[in-house]
């Protein structure tokens, strides 16, 4: 520990802290631009300059350790002086355009610069301010380069988190850039959080620009639904519109990164919206009232003649917490066992069972992901099911020493890992040492092994046999992969619902799996397979966007939106977080779990709760880990290896030869939500089709004539 | 006082009491972005030619394997030298491939040293120091006079893509001002009759002389040695006599 003074006050902080981290201790604030505690320290903006005694001149307190019995002053003269001489070569080049700037109201510069700045600048150069050119970033991040100031945090944080090594700084001193050299757009899953690093207006938000000031927005703070990270998020609303999501700071989830989804997506939530109750006449659709709308629903399931196992319910990506419970405790009182997931064999009881938490969840946490020695992904994407954990992968990687093995498709990776085979049999033969390789090698050594288990693995037809061969070694070599402080056997959902729906029991039995339905109740379901509702089924669709599912409805109930309800996302982890409306929903749609309890009331068989609060305690009934809000509960040892012996026992021998499916297409569009959402559209035509943006596409007749020229 | 026609039409006599800051166009030598042109694109192949390829592997043996990227500039440099005195974007592709980092590292460094020339470059590049020594020596009269024999101005390459003339910061001749530097060679001590002599045997193929165009070695004092006149002692000379 180090000890010293910061204006008159005593502080101690670890050995190697930075000064500016030691006086903001000390509660003193310290204006900067280019640190950021996340990123590395590049100590060249010169804003967080103190004067230490006996210093010869003002440090900066970002690139300096705290140094024992040093005596800092954060507001004497010459600190201030210091700010102030700093700020003005900042404004020297900086353009005076903030009343059309969108940083405008949230920029670090326009409120240091009232802070700590000069009311009058000496500066006076004929030649007048400097000039960069913009760069096409593609359609998420919308560039200003005059307003940059060159503080290199999107540099820093493309290079270390995002792991787009293509952005940099090109030139020297008063013409140095920031930018890809060549034209390239920033392909990145994590790009948007340049946004919110950048201090100043350079760059912003492209679909957000010009459509609202920081200060006309209501922020609301909930969860993200658009994968099963459960990404802490602010979701900024204006009236009846979500302007904007960005990130909250939660180190325990998303640090302070959210993923583009997340971010842009929330456009599709004005898109395709389903907002009165529809009832199918003949070939279309016509509206109805929400008593009408029920009562056929309810008529619609006395018709069909459904009984016990006829009666299935389909639950979808974006179902809450609330509502799954509500529609399988609305089932079993039908007498039906067949709730099941709209993902692929999700009408068959899952290959991992629910009987254990460990079996399905994240078991080793997203913070502790970068501290595994070797990671063996199977059967998954990390980069397109899970950006932000992804990046996690990525310190690991530069940090750690991490090493990397693939089973499953190939991918884009931020870091570098070796491709072991793409079938279920190359599992088995991984793990019983049957390939040589040095990832092999080093994977059987590690102190701190990880096994990620993808949703491919889960809709893969042998993924039994998998999951017991995992579950085995796991067992095996109980020494390395379960101790106290680590569990290296993991899965990694993509949803957020799957871990809320397999806690909750969301899943078909063994006798309702070749039940043939006769009324289907589709909640959020729009991912599945079209064979897997029989033709002549009654089918109710609720849900939020006119997707895939209410295609096939008789009746289509509207619900609500992540953004518009407060319920329960449970995250991969196994992370209970509290999500809150921020809008208000639109039309006559309601919240989910309120249309089941609608409807329970007319079949006959009311569920007990009145309230939002007797449905969470129906949850804490279930299981109280469910309620817990922002706690992790972690299985116990004992528990885990119960699970794991349970899998173990299941499968036989691993012979299956058929590949990995991966089971998302493209990162952009994965949900009704981002199906809707233009920025998404956009995002695929730029980065999966690679096609370039309008502004800087030359049109071929224009390159012709350019030839000739 | 005047009145509010009189102000106006001080306004319009462009005689105005206040002027408003307006920006002029700040011409660069180089552009900091790379654009794809029909003779500097990425498709255009480089490889390090077999007389070069052994003195690659020379600079990277320099360097420890985990730092092979020390080696960008030397190979940078080497480069540049086999591409007919300019770095292309295929160069630098190259060196990336050779010192495995992402290209934007080597687009960095290039970008960020003057000397690695982006664009084409004439046989003879000419360099002339204008920095307050040689400044101050006429090293701008030296410059008019290349400009009018070569008919360029500084940044641009003669229609013969035998010469192109630039203007540079201190090269570190002070004491020879003025000078210039022309491909790998410093040429001092210059006036205008000196330099277009240089340029002319250049022109003719010729290699001129090499150094300073006066009757100076090196450095030394023009005007002759003002200390250090003597004759300097020789090794034992002032020592005890069992030493000498």
């Amino acid at each position: 520990m180090v000890k010293l003074t910061v204006d008159g006050k005593e502080v101690e902080v670890p050995q190697g802290t930075a000064l500016i981290q030691a006086c903001e201790l000390a509660g003193a604030t310290i204006p900067r631009f280019c640190y950021h505690d996340r990123l590395a320290i590049a100590g060249n903006c010169r804003m967080c300059l103190v004067e230490v005694e006996r210093a010869p001149k003002p440090v900066a307190s970002c690139a300096m350790p705290a140094m024992p019995g040093s005596n800092v002053f954060t507001n004497s003269e010459r600190t201030n002086k210091a700010r102030e001489g700093v700020m003005e070569f900042l404004l020297a080049n900086h353009p005076l355009d903030c009343p059309i700037c969108d940083q405008g109201g949230e920029c670090d510069l326009q409120d240091q610069s009232m802070r700590y700045g000069s009311d009058r600048s000496r500066f006076f150069e004929v030649t007048g301010k400097r000039a960069v050119e913009n760069k096409d970033f593609g359609p998420l991040v919308k560039t200003s380069m005059n307003r940059c100031i060159q503080c290199t945090r999107c540099v820093r944080f493309a290079n270390e988190v995002a792991g787009v090594e293509e952005l940099g700084t090109t030139g020297r001193g008063n013409d140095l850039e920031i930018g890809t050299y060549v034209q390239k757009t920033l392909d990145s899953e994590l790009s948007g959080n340049i946004v919110d690093l950048c201090p100043v207006g350079a760059l912003t938000s492209k679909p957000y620009a010009f459509t609202a000031r920081p200060w006309e927005l209501k922020s609301t703070e909930t969860v993200d639904a658009l994968d099963a990270v459960g990404s802490n998020i602010r979701v900024d609303s204006r009236g009846h519109e979500v302007m904007r999501i960005q990130p909250r700071v939660n180190d325990d989830v998303n640090e302070e990164w959210i993923s583009d989804r997340t971010r842009y997506a929330c456009d599709g939530l004005k898109y395709q919206r389903l907002t009165n109750p529809l009832i199918r006449v003949g070939d279309r659709f016509q509206s109805a009232s929400w008593p009408g709308a029920i009562a056929t629903v309810a008529d619609g399931l006395s018709k069909s003649g459904a009984k016990g196992d006829e009666i299935q319910a389909i639950a979808g990506s974006l179902a809450d917490t609330e509502s799954l419970v509500a529609l399988k405790d609305l089932l079993n009182k039908l007498g039906s066992e067949n709730t099941a997931l709209d993902t692929k064999r999700g009408t068959a009881p899952p290959a991992h069972g629910v009987d254990h938490r460990s079996n399905y969840l994240y078991n080793n946490t997203i913070p502790a992901s970068e501290e595994a020695d070797a990671v063996l992904f199977v059967g998954t994407n990390p980069r397109h099911e899970a950006a932000v954990i992804n990046s996690r992968f990525r310190k690991g990687y530069l940090h750690n020493n991490t090493d990397f093995g693939v089973i499953g498709d190939k991918f884009d990776a931020i870091y570098d890992y070796e491709h072991i085979g793409v079938d279920a049999k190359t599992v088995g033969d991984f793990l019983s040492g049957g390939v040589k390789s040095p990832f092999a090698d080093k994977f059987m050594k590690a102190k701190k092994p990880l096994i990620v288990v993808g949703s491919a693995v889960t809709e893969h037809d042998d993924g039994q046999s998998v999951y017991a061969a995992i579950a085995k070694h796991v067992e095996a070599n109980k020494d390395r992969f379960l101790t106290e402080e680590w569990n290296g056997f993991s899965t990694l959902q993509r949803a957020a619902s799957h871990t809320a729906a397999y806690d909750v029991g969301f899943v078909p039995s063994q006798q309702a799996e070749s039940t043939k339905a006769k009324f289907v109740y589709l909640l959020n379901a729009d991912d599945f397979d079209a064979q897997v509702i029989p033709r002549d089924a009654f089918v109710v669709y609720q849900g939020h966007h006119g997707d895939h599912g209410a295609q096939f409805a008789d009746v289509v109930l509207p619900g609500v939106a992540y953004t518009e309800k407060g319920t329960t996302w449970i995250n991969t982890e196994g992370r209970a977080q509290l999500g809150r409306a921020a809008i208000s929903a639109p039309g006559a749609s309601r919240e989910d779990w309120k249309i089941i309890k609608a409807l329970s009331e007319l079949v006959g068989k009311p569920l007990p709760y009145e309230d939002v609060i007797g449905v969470r305690d129906r949850l804490w009934e279930i299981s109280p880990a469910l309620t817990r809000y922002d706690e992790l509960e972690s299985p116990s040892a004992a528990s885990v290896g119960l699970g794991l012996a349970e899998m173990a026992k299941k499968g036989t021998p691993v012979t299956s030869t058929k590949a990995f499916v991966k089971p998302l297409e493209n990162f952009y569009q994965t949900d009704p939500i981002s199906r809707a959402s233009v920025t998404m559209a956009n995002c695929v035509k730029s980065f999966v089709k690679g096609v370039n943006s309008e502004e800087t596409a030359v049109p071929p007749a224009e390159t012709q004539a350019q030839k000739h020229a | 006082m005047l009145s509010i026609r009189g102000v106006r039409n001080l306004a319009r006599s462009g005689r105005a009491l206040r002027s408003i800051s307006t920006s002029t166009a700040r011409s660069s030598d180089a552009l900091f972005v790379h654009r794809d042109t029909e003779y500097n694109n990425s498709s255009i192949p480089f490889k390090f030619n077999s007389q070069n390829e052994p003195i690659t592997k020379e600079i990277l043996s320099r360097y420890p394997p985990q730092y092979k990227k020390g080696a960008i500039m030397p190979l940078l440099d080497l480069a540049q030298r086999q591409n007919q005195g300019w770095t292309s974007i295929s160069c630098m592709n190259e060196v990336a491939k050779i010192v495995e980092v992402p290209p934007m590292r080597v687009y960095e460094v290039a970008t960020f040293y003057t000397m690695y020339n982006r664009e084409p470059v004439g046989d003879h590049l000419v360099q002339v120091c204008t920095t307050t020594p040689c400044m101050l020596n006429g090293a701008y009269d030296i410059m008019h006079a290349i400009e009018k024999d070569l008919h360029v101005k500084p940044g641009h390459t003669t229609n013969d893509k035998k010469f192109t003339l630039l203007e540079v910061e201190c090269l570190g001749a002070c004491s020879n001002a003025p000078m210039m530097q022309i491909n790998d060679h410093y040429y001092e001590d210059l006036n205008n009759k000196s330099t277009l002599d240089i340029i002319n045997q250049l022109k003719n193929g010729k290699q001129p002389h090499i150094g300073p165009q006066s009757t100076r070695h090196t450095c030394e004092n023009s005007s002759g040695l003002t200390n250090l006149t003597e004759k300097p002692y020789g090794p034992g000379e002032h020592c005890q006599p069992e030493f000498q």
